[in-house]
């Protein structure tokens, strides 16, 4: 049941085995997963908190309170807690779940995977099927995004044995092309980048150019965070996407955005307007590694329809996973393994 | 949803009015809308709660004023409360006296700790002050680099011992360099950590009882959302940070996560970054942004305005005169006065949400002069005049013309106006006068939705 890379990542090639020649030492490696397991238990249990096995021991109004607290802690919002907890009471309320803890925590699981899912039982992968193919990241500064190109840089060129080279649009933020570069060294990845300054549409085309050139598999592109109040820096994105566009049919092949875990209702904003300017595909969740729990992601996906497709979940390379909707849901409620 | 709150308060609660005090069922159908408001701004839930137990209590206490509608005065009361939790004029940075002023700064990843910290350096700078920055970021790719650079353009000098050294090391280095090179401020900027990173935090801690800061800065993003709490509770714990930087204001986030750390903490908020350039950062004012995590610009002081200056008992009194067409001169004048008393009406227009954002209504120049003519001829007519403008003629428009400096053209038009307008009060009377608490809650109850629908 949990997704894997190979199900998030349609690189049209089979992974050619788990990440083993990456910098990672084995020591570092099994951090990384103790990690995960730790990150994921500490939002469990900081919801658990909320959410008490005895919450659902005796079903009263107070039941109904307690999870929507919960789920307004989780920064779900106002609007996806209340339709879920109506729902949840309803169904309890006409006999089609059982009155009792288990059966209640369970089907509040499979509602709110059932709203970050967003297709039945398939996830939207991320396709980079095309040959080269692109992929634009946007977001709000600092939400992570060159680090999570970074890691996906890794990821491909790693598991999948992919050529990637990487575009550093990001020509505002001081030092933006040193941090990419960075990366790109790291992760085995190439890099065009211009000086600070230089106009973002020509970074991305001359990356493009240079990745045809040397028969490159996946181009990732890196923008300047901007807020999405900010008119005419949206409008410099929508003028990037344009570049891409005329230079290769059905580029980009999928646009994410970055989004911090710890935004509250603001996320929304964020990612309507990304998806009015440059249209989005998908979701980056980073720094689930703290206690937020990134609720936001349930509201956006209930309200724009767009999936979350990767979370962040740590600063270092392998600390990049795909979004496993069950467990995410999981991890809300703050239940059981 | 949120935008209309002010609407939804006043459909909530209309026909309560005529009660003079708010029931208990009101107050909690009010609370309600408050509650939601206040969620969607990310207000913490735990601070929302006891919040609104503390309006709930005030609105039930509290006469419903008659110059208010009952939504209105539950508003005075959140916006109230609100602006006392955000606490007063928040304090300054403690400085010492011809030395060296250490400021370390803590935050998340990305809160956007290095653009404040060059920022903050911009602002002391201006202010006269010698400052420096230390690079204690040692783990994040360039952000060195991305320092030096910003530092710069700060005029400010950065001290940098590259990735290898250890961040508590560089920061007790960069303090004995400063004071040698008798700077006057040093300002830390140290990496984003997780408050759930044990080794980070302490890093953190160790740097602060190593060089011991006269002023610890927590930067809060304003778009954080619940988790706002536990990120200031645990930096409270690990440095006992006497301040916050609110950043990202610019965007349009409410930022309710400021008003939950300064609730949670007590620690003020005192400076605010609101934009790209270097220069848009500047101490915090509380007051604003109640305002803001209510969105409703500042309506809440045009209400105030309007509750001071008008009198319930007098507008019945001008509304009656209105009716029967015994409206004069005089009441024209004091009613003339009380609006004026506001401020100039341009301010007026740009207090009202929505008037502020409308290219054209920036435009609209409201003739104040004209305002102050017709104030002139009215002074100096009789009382006898103003309250008969009908006996206004021949040698009477002269003297009124000399006596207020204009031309006898200009009284002419006063008067007809007058007349005029007189008429058409009457007609309108039967509907409500537009009395300046009215054109505060017209303008409340349209012009906010407006707004945000860009
Ligand atoms: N703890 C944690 N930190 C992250 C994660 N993703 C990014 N960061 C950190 O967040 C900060 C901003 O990231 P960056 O990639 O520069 O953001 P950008 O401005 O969107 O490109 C950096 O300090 C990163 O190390 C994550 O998943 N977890
Ligand atoms: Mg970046």
């Amino acid at each position: 049941m949990t997704v894997e890379w190979s199900d998030i990542l349609d690189t049209g090639v089979a992974p050619t085995g788990p990440p083993d020649s990456g910098p990672v030492e084995e020591g570092e490696k099994k951090g990384a997963f103790r990690r995960l397991r730790e990150s994921l238990s500490r939002s469990r249990q900081a919801l658990a908190e909320e959410l008490t096995a005895s919450l659902f021991d005796r079903v009263d109004e107070e039941t109904w309170e307690r999870l929507e607290e919960a789920l307004i802690l989780a920064d779900a919002g106002p609007m996806v807690t209340a339709s879920v907890v109506e729902r949840l009471e309803m169904e309890v309320d006409s006999g089609s779940v059982a009155p009792e803890g288990d059966a209640i925590r369970e089907r509040l699981i499979e509602i709110l995977a059932e709203i970050a899912r967003l297709d039945g039982d398939s996830v939207r992968p991320i396709d980079l099927t095309a040959r080269p193919s692109v992929l634009l990241v946007t977001g709000v500064n600092g939400t992570g995004k060159t680090t999570s190109i970074g890691k996906i840089a890794w990821h491909l060129s790693n598991e999948f044995g992919l050529d990637v080279l990487l575009g550093a649009a990001d020509t505002y933020r001081a030092a933006a092309a040193e941090q990419l570069a960075e990366w790109a060294d790291r992760a085995g990845a190439g890099i065009v980048r211009s000086q600070e300054g230089a106009d973002p549409g020509s970074v991305a085309f001359d990356a493009i150019e240079a990745g045809k050139a040397r028969g490159s598999d996946v181009i990732i592109i890196d923008t300047a965070g901007r807020l999405q109040t900010q008119g005419s820096l949206m409008d410099e994105l929508g003028k990037v996407r344009r570049v891409i566009e005329k230079q290769i049919e059905g580029a980009p092949h999928e646009t994410l955005i970055s989004i911090d875990a710890t935004t509250g209702q603001n996320g929304l904003r964020q990612a309507k307007a990304f998806a009015e300017a440059v249209h989005l595909d998908g979701v980056i969740l980073t720094k689930l590694d703290g206690t937020a729990k990134g609720g936001i992601a349930l509201a956006i996906a209930s309200e724009l329809d767009i999936p979350v497709k990767l979370i962040g979940i740590g600063e270092g390379l392998e600390d990049l996973r795909p979004f496993d909707p069950d467990q995410f849901a999981r991890a809300l409620v703050g239940s059981g393994e | 949803m949120f935008d209309q709150l002010s609407e939804r308060l006043q459909s909530t609660l209309a026909g309560v009015r005529s009660k003079g005090r708010l029931g208990e069922e009101d107050v909690d159908r009010a609370m309600r809308e408050i509650r939601l408001a206040l969620l969607e701004a990310d207000v913490n839930f735990k601070v929302v709660k006891s919040f609104t137990a503390r309006v709930k209590e005030r609105c039930l206490e509290s006469e419903v004023l008659e110059s208010l509608d009952p939504g209105q005065q539950v508003i005075k009361v959140v916006n109230e409360e609100l602006t006392d939790l955000m606490g007063g004029s928040g304090r300054d940075l403690a400085f010492v006296d011809g030395g060296l002023t250490v400021i370390l700064m803590a935050g998340l990843q990305g809160s956007g700790k290095t653009t404040a910290s060059a920022k903050l350096a911009a602002l002391l700078g201006r202010d006269g002050r010698k400052v420096a920055l230390a690079a204690c970021d040692v783990y994040r790719p360039a952000a060195i680099e991305q320092l030096e650079t910003v530092g710069r353009r700060a005029g400010a000098t950065v001290y940098q011992k590259g990735t290898e050294a250890d961040p508590v090391e560089i920061a007790k280095w960069a303090v004995d360099l400063a004071r040698e090179e008798g700077r006057d401020v040093l300002i830390i900027d140290t990496a984003g950590r997780l408050h759930v990173d044990e080794g980070l935090m302490a890093e953190l801690s160790k740097i602060r009882k190593t060089v011991k800061p006269h002023n610890i800065l927590l930067v809060v993003d304003a778009m954080t959302g619940q988790d706002a709490v536990s990120v200031a509770e645990s930096f409270s714990e690990a440095v006992e940070f006497d301040g916050v930087v609110i950043s990202k204001l610019d965007g349009d986030a409410r930022g309710g996560a400021a008003l939950s750390v300064k609730a949670v903490t007590g620690k003020p908020i005192m400076f605010a970054s609101t934009g790209e350039k270097l220069d848009a950062f500047d101490r915090f004012h509380p007051d604003r942004m109640a305002g803001r995590i209510l969105g409703m610009g500042d309506v809440l002081s045009l209400i105030e305005k309007a509750e001071q200056q008008v009198d319930a008992d007098e507008a019945e009194e001008l509304q009656r005169k209105m009716a029967s067409e015994q409206f004069t001169l005089e009441d024209f004048l004091k009613q003339m006065r009380q609006v004026r008393k506001m401020g100039p009406i341009g301010n007026l227009l740009g207090m009202m949400p929505g008037m502020g954002a409308m290219k054209q209504l920036k435009d609209v120049d409201v003739d104040e002069g004209e305002l102050d003519r017709v104030e002139a001829i009215i002074l100096s007519m009789t009382r006898e005049e103003r309250l008969n403008p009908e006996i206004i003629k021949g040698s009477r428009r002269r003297r009124i013309a000399e006596g207020s400096g204009t031309r006898i053209q200009q009284v002419n038009n006063l008067v007809k106006q007058f007349g005029q307008m007189r008429k058409l009060m009457k007609q309108v009377a039967s509907g409500g006068m537009p009395d300046p608490s009215q054109l505060a809650k017209a303008t409340g109850r349209q012009a906010r939705p407006r707004i945000r629908r860009r």
